[in-house]
C-alpha cells in the first residue's frame, strides 16, 4: 500500500508549489492540530494548570470552605504553620519516615534483585512474588497489617511469644508506631525498586564482567565495586529519587490505621493537608502546607531531571 | 559470587530470597488463613494456619451481604474504565499533534505538558475539591472520574512512541484521503497497542488502589469504590469480625493479583512506567 | 616469555548442541596464529575456553605445557581484547590500563576508595604502576589521553586503550576475539597494520579470532579455517590459500570467491568440464564426480575454439585496476564463473560484450580438484589429506 503513494508523482515531474498553497496547506495542518489538541489544553488549564496556581493564591489567604469572604493575609498561614508544633512534627515525621523507608527499601530492592540475578532457577518465580504487595490494593493490605499487628491475635505478636519475646503494642506504642508504617512503607516499596534494579543489572554488558575476569579480580565484592555498582550509578540514582517521591506521599496507611496518633506520633505531611482542608476545611491553611509539600517534592523532581532525564527531552 | 558456579552459593540465594518471600507472603497468607476461619479460631493464642473449621462460605458470605462488595467492585470498573477511555480519548489526539504535526504553538504546549507532569495530584486536591463543590459535582462518578480524564504522562508517553512511528505510514494514509482525526485512531492507535497496554496497566492499577482522592469527594456508600470500600467495612466491624473481613480484603485485592499473576511481565513493565514518569 | 598454546582434544556442547568438535592445536610461542570462520563456527568459544570464560566439555589446554584448566580467568596469565573494547565506562584511560596491575599487586585493603591510599606501600606499588601505564600508553601513541574517559574516545583510540590494558601485564599471551570489527572499513585496514606491527615489537603469542578472511591473510603467521565446530586446516597463510585441503576453505579464503565447476573425472590425466576438458592428476576412479576449482586470476579468456571450456559473458565488474568478468559455464542457475583480466586486455577481454561466448583456459598453477566429500583429491597437493597438526 506504501509503495503506490511513495511511487507517486516524481518530484521533478510536479508544479512547483506556489507560496500561497503552501501557506495554506501549513494554515490547515496547524487549524487540525490545535483542533486535535483543545479538549487536552482545555482540560490542563482548568484541572492542572488553574488549581497549581489556585494553591499558591490561596495559601496566602484565610479563606474556608463555605465562608462568605476571603481576605489576602500574607504569609501569615506560613508563620503559623512554623509556629504550630502540630505542623513541625509532622514535617519531622514525614523527614523520619522517607529518611527509612528510602534507604531501607532501596538497599533491599538492590540486594533482591542481585540475588535473583546471580542464579538461573526461580528467578520468574521470585519476581512474582517479591512484586505482589506494590500492586495488591494498599488499602486493603494495611488493614491485613493491621490485624497482623493486633496485639492479642495478630501474628506478629503470636510469632514473638512463640519464641519468648514480649510482645509489644505496635500501632498503638507512641515509640513504635512511626517505624511500624515505615516498615510497612518498605514492604510495600521493594518490589519496586527491585524491579528497576532488575532491569538495570540486565542492561550491564556482559563483557565487562569477562573484562573483570580477566583483569582478575579476586572477589565477587571487587567485582560488584568495579563493575556493577559504577554501572548502576543511574538507576541507583533515579530509584533513591523515586522512592522518595512516592515515600513523602505517605498517606493511606496512616489514615486508615492511626490517624496520625498515637498523640501525633505518626503525624505526616500529607495527613496534616489532608485534614486542615478536608476535614476542619481551612482551605487557605492546608494550600500553605500544599505549597510546602510541592517544594519537597518539586526539589526532587528536579534533581531527576537535572542528571537523569536529559536526553528525553532533547527531540 | 555466581549461582552457576558455586553450587554452595546457589542454595545460599535460595535460603535468603525464600526467607525474604516470606516476609512478603506473610500478610497474603495470613490474610487468606483468617478468612477460612470461625471466630473460634481466630482468637487463638497461638498461630494457626489451616483451620480445622472450615468457614469459608459463611465469611465470605458475611462479606458479600453486610457490605456491598460487589457493588464497590463494579464502581472500581466504572471509574477506572471511565477514566482510561477518557484519558485515551484526551491523549492521543494531543500526542499525535504534538509528535507529528507542525503548528506554532507546539514547543509552548510540549512545555505546559512537561510542567504539568511536574505536578503531584495530592498538590492540586484543595483547589479542585473547592471547584467541585462550586459547580456542585462532589460525591458522584463525575467527581471521581473528572480530574483524571487529563493524564499529560499519557500524552506524554505516547508521543515520544509516535515519535519512533515512521512518517510514510502517515503520508500514505493522508494520500488515501483519511483526515486526520482518521489517522489518529484508525494508524495510530493500532500501532500503539503495546505502549497503550502498559499505560493502561499503569492506569488501572493506579485508580483503582486510589484512596485519597475518592475519600476526599465521596460520602455515599453506593459510590465507594474498593480501597473506600474495605476501609469502610473496617469501620463498621470495628476489630471484631476479622473472618469476613479478612474475605472482603481477599476479594478486594483478587481482580488486579489474578491479572498480574496471568500477565506479569505486562503488568511489570506498565508499574515500572510510574518509576519513568 | 611468549608461551606456546596446546588446545587437546577440546569439545563442547551447550545442552545439545555441539559447538566445538574435537578440536586439537599447537600454538608456538611467538607466533600469530587466526582462528578464522564464519560465525558461528565456534572460534570465539575456543578463544572463550582458552581464557577460561568458559569451560570445555572435556579436552585439555596447556600453556607452556602445563594444564590449566583448573585455573580462573585472572590467573591463567593471559590478557584479552574484547570485540567492544570492554573499557570500564567511569574509569579514566590511565585507569583502566592500570586495573590489572592493581588487582594483582594491591592487596585488599590497599584498594579501598579513600584510605586505600595511605596504607603503607600503597604509594610505592602505584607510582611503579603509573610508569608502566605511561610506558604502555606511549607504545601505543594514546599516551596524551590518559586523563580521558572511554566516551570521549574514538573507536580506534578504544582499541588502543584495550590493546594497552593487555599488554600492561605481559601475558603469556594475547586473544583477540574480533577487536576490529566494530571500526570503519578504512580504520579496519589501518589497525591491521598496526595489530601486526605490536606482534612484531612484542614477540607476544597472539591468537586471534576473526570472520574477515583478509584480516587472517594479512596479519598471520598461521592461519587455522574453522567450520562447524571443528578445524579445517592449520597452515601459513600461503599455503591455506595455494593449497587448500577442503573445497570449503578454498571458497572461504580468496577474495573474489575462487570458481567451483562440477565435472568428471575421464581418466587419470583429465577431468571432463562443462563442454571441454582440462589435464589434471587426481586420485579418483573415472566417471566419478569431482569439484574443479580455480581462482580468478589463474583463468584466461581465450577465442571460444582456445578455451578448454567455454561460457557465455553474464557481467563485467570494472574495478580499475582489474575487470572481473562473470561468465556463465554450463547451467546458468549456477553462480557465475570470474575471471580477472588487466583492463586493457589480452585474449578476449578488451572486445567483451554481454552474451558473448569466450573460451576459458587455466593458466598458472594446475587446477584444484575436489572429491564429492569436498576434500582435496589432485596429485599437485603437496600435503596429506587430513587437517594435520603442522
Amino acid at each position: 500500500m506504501l509503495e503506490p503513494a511513495l511511487a507517486g508523482p516524481a518530484p521533478a515531474a510536479r508544479p512547483a508549489a506556489s507560496a500561497r498553497t503552501v501557506r495554506w496547506a501549513q494554515m490547515r495542518q496547524s487549524a487540525t492540530a490545535y483542533a486535535l489538541c483543545t479538549p487536552a489544553v482545555a482540560l490542563m488549564v482548568t484541572l492542572l494548570i488553574g488549581p497549581i496556581l489556585a494553591v499558591v493564591a490561596l495559601s496566602v489567604t484565610d479563606y474556608q470552605l463555605g465562608a462568605q469572604t476571603m481576605a489576602f493575609i500574607g504569609l501569615d498561614n506560613y508563620a503559623d504553620m512554623f509556629a504550630d508544633r502540630v505542623f513541625r512534627t509532622s514535617l519531622i515525621n514525614t523527614l523520619l519516615y522517607v529518611g527509612t523507608v528510602v534507604p531501607g527499601s532501596v538497599a533491599l530492592g538492590l540486594g533482591i534483585a542481585l540475588l535473583i540475578e546471580a542464579g538461573d532457577s526461580g528467578k520468574a518465580f521470585y519476581r512474582a512474588v517479591y512484586f505482589l504487595p506494590v500492586m495488591a490494593t494498599l488499602i486493603a493490605m494495611a488493614i491485613v497489617w493491621e490485624f497482623m499487628l493486633h496485639p492479642q491475635f495478630g501474628l506478629a505478636n503470636l510469632a514473638l511469644k512463640a519464641i519468648g519475646l514480649t510482645p509489644q503494642n505496635w500501632l498503638t506504642d507512641g515509640d513504635l508506631a512511626l517505624w511500624v508504617l515505615a516498615v510497612i512503607g518498605i514492604w510495600q516499596a521493594v518490589g519496586f525498586n527491585m524491579v528497576l534494579f532488575l532491569a538495570g543489572i540486565v542492561s550491564i554488558p556482559r563483557f565487562l564482567y569477562d573484562a573483570a575476569e580477566m583483569d582478575g579480580v579476586p572477589s565477587a565484592w571487587e567485582r560488584f565495586r568495579l563493575v556493577t555498582w559504577p554501572m548502576l550509578g543511574p538507576v541507583m540514582l533515579f530509584v533513591v529519587v523515586i522512592t522518595s517521591i512516592r515515600s513523602c506521599q505517605v498517606f493511606d496507611t496512616v489514615h486508615v490505621l492511626t490517624k496520625g496518633g498515637p498523640n501525633k506520633a505518626t503525624e505526616v505531611l500529607l495527613y496534616t493537608m489532608y485534614a486542615e482542608g478536608f476535614e476542619f476545611f481551612r482551605s487557605g491553611y492546608a494550600a500553605a502546607i500544599t505549597v510546602v509539600f510541592l517544594g519537597f517534592v518539586l526539589a526532587l523532581t528536579l534533581v531527576k531531571i537535572r542528571f537523569l532525564d536529559r536526553q528525553v527531552h532533547y527531540q | 559470587m555466581n549461582a552457576r558456579r558455586n553450587p554452595g552459593f546457589a542454595v545460599l540465594r535460595h535460603v535468603l530470597l525464600l526467607a525474604g518471600a516470606a516476609f512478603m507472603l506473610a500478610p497474603f497468607a495470613w490474610m487468606i488463613s483468617t478468612s477460612l476461619k470461625p471466630p473460634g479460631e481466630i482468637f487463638l493464642d497461638h498461630i494457626r494456619w489451616w483451620p480445622n473449621d472450615l468457614h469459608v462460605v459463611e465469611n465470605y458470605t458475611a462479606a458479600f451481604t453486610r457490605a456491598p462488595l460487589l457493588r464497590f467492585m463494579l464502581n472500581g470498573v466504572i471509574v477506572t474504565a471511565t477514566i482510561f477511555a477518557l484519558q485515551v480519548a484526551v491523549a492521543l489526539p494531543c500526542a499525535y499533534a504534538l509528535a507529528k504535526l507542525r503548528f506554532r504553538a507546539r514547543p509552548v504546549l510540549f512545555g505546559a505538558v512537561l510542567f504539568c507532569l511536574l505536578i503531584p495530584p495530592h498538590a492540586i486536591s484543595v483547589p479542585l475539591f473547592l471547584l467541585f463543590h462550586q459547580i456542585g459535582i462532589l460525591n458522584s462518578y463525575a467527581a471521581m472520574v473528572v480530574p483524571f480524564t487529563i493524564s499529560v504522562f499519557g500524552i506524554f508517553l505516547m508521543r515520544q512512541f509516535f515519535l519512533t512511528v515512521p512518517d510514510d505510514l502517515i503520508d500514505a494514509a493522508r494520500m488515501d484521503g483519511i483526515s486526520e482525526m482518521g489517522i489518529v485512531w484508525r494508524v495510530m492507535l493500532p500501532t500503539a497497542i503495546p505502549a497503550l497496554t502498559a499505560f493502561g496497566i499503569f492506569s488501572v492499577v493506579a485508580h483503582w488502589n486510589d484512596y485519597f482522592w475518592p475519600l476526599i469527594v465521596i460520602n455515599s456508600e453506593h459510590l465507594l469504590t474498593p480501597p473506600l470500600g474495605v476501609a469502610a467495612f473496617r469501620n463498621q466491624e470495628a476489630g471484631t469480625d476479622f473472618g469476613p473481613l479478612m474475605a472482603a480484603a481477599t476479594v478486594i485485592i483478587a481482580p488486579l493479583v489474578i491479572a498480574f499473576l496471568m500477565v506479569q511481565r505486562r503488568f511489570i513493565e506498565g508499574i515500572a512506567l510510574t518509576g519513568m514518569k | 616469555m611468549a608461551a606456546g598454546i596446546a588446545i587437546e582434544g577440546v569439545t563442547k556442547a551447550f545442552g545439545r548442541t555441539e559447538v566445538l568438535r574435537r578440536v586439537d592445536l599447537d600454538i608456538r610461542p611467538g607466533e600469530f596464529m587466526t582462528l578464522v570462520g564464519p560465525s558461528g563456527c565456534g572460534k570465539s568459544t575456543l578463544l572463550r575456553i582458552i581464557a577460561g570464560l568458559e569451560t570445555a566439555s572435556s579436552g585439555a589446554i596447556r600453556i607452556a605445557g602445563e594444564a590449566i584448566d583448573h585455573l580462573r580467568p585472572g590467573q591463567r596469565d593471559l590478557a584479552m581484547v574484547f570485540q567492544s573494547y570492554a573499557l570500564y565506562p567511569h574509569l579514566t584511560v590511565a585507569e583502566n590500563i592500570a586495573v590489572p596491575l592493581r588487582m594483582r599487586r594491591l592487596a585488599g585493603h590497599q584498594r579501598w576508595p579513600l584510605a586505600g591510599r595511605f596504607m603503607p606501600g600503597t604509594r610505592t606499588i602505584e607510582r611503579e604502576i603509573a610508569a608502566e601505564v605511561d610506558a604502555a600508553a606511549d607504545m601505543l601513541g594514546i599516551g596524551h589521553l590518559l586523563a580521558r574517559k572511554p566516551g570521549q574516545l574514538s573507536g580506534g583510540q578504544r582499541q588502543r586503550v584495550a590493546l594497552g590494558r593487555a599488554m600492561v601485564r605481559h601475558p603469556k599471551a594475547f586473544l583477540m576475539d574480533e577487536p576490529l570489527s566494530n571500526l570503519d572499513a578504512k580504520l579496519r585496514v589501518h589497525m591491521r597494520t598496526e595489530i601486526a606491527q605490536l606482534h612484531r615489537r612484542l614477540g607476544a603469542t597472539f591468537v586471534y579470532v576473526t570472520h574477515d578472511q583478509a584480516e587472517a591473510m594479512t596479519m598471520s603467521d598461521r592461519i587455522a579455517v574453522m567450520m562447524d565446530g571443528a578445524i579445517l586446516q592449520v597452515d601459513a597463510p600461503d599455503t591455506v590459500y595455494r593449497d587448500p585441503a577442503d573445497l570449503r576453505v578454498a571458497e572461504f579464503i580468496g577474495s573474489p570467491k575462487i570458481n567451483v565447476l562440477p565435472a568428471v573425472m575421464r581418466d587419470c590425466g583429465s577431468i571432463v568440464v562443462s563442454d571441454g576438458s582440462v589435464p589434471a592428476e587426481a586420485e579418483a576412479r573415472p566417471g566419478t564426480d569431482v569439484m574443479l576449482a580455480f581462482r580468478p586470476e589463474h583463468g584466461v579468456l581465450t577465442e571460444p575454439e582456445h578455451g578448454a571450456f567455454r561460457g557465455r559473458i553474464a557481467h563485467v565488474e570494472n574495478l580499475g585496476s582489474d575487470l572481473l568478468v562473470h561468465l556463465h559455464v554450463g547451467d546458468p542457475g549456477r553462480p557465475p564463473v570470474v575471471v580477472r583480466s588487466a583492463p586493457d586486455g589480452h585474449g578476449l577481454a578488451a572486445r567483451h560484450t554481454i552474451g558473448q561466448t569466450a573460451g576459458i583456459a587455466i593458466a598458472g598453477p594446475p587446477p584444484l580438484v575436489f572429491g564429492a566429500d569436498g576434500k582435496r583429491a589432485d596429485l599437485s597437493r603437496t600435503r596429506p589429506k587430513a587437517p594435520a597438526h603442522a
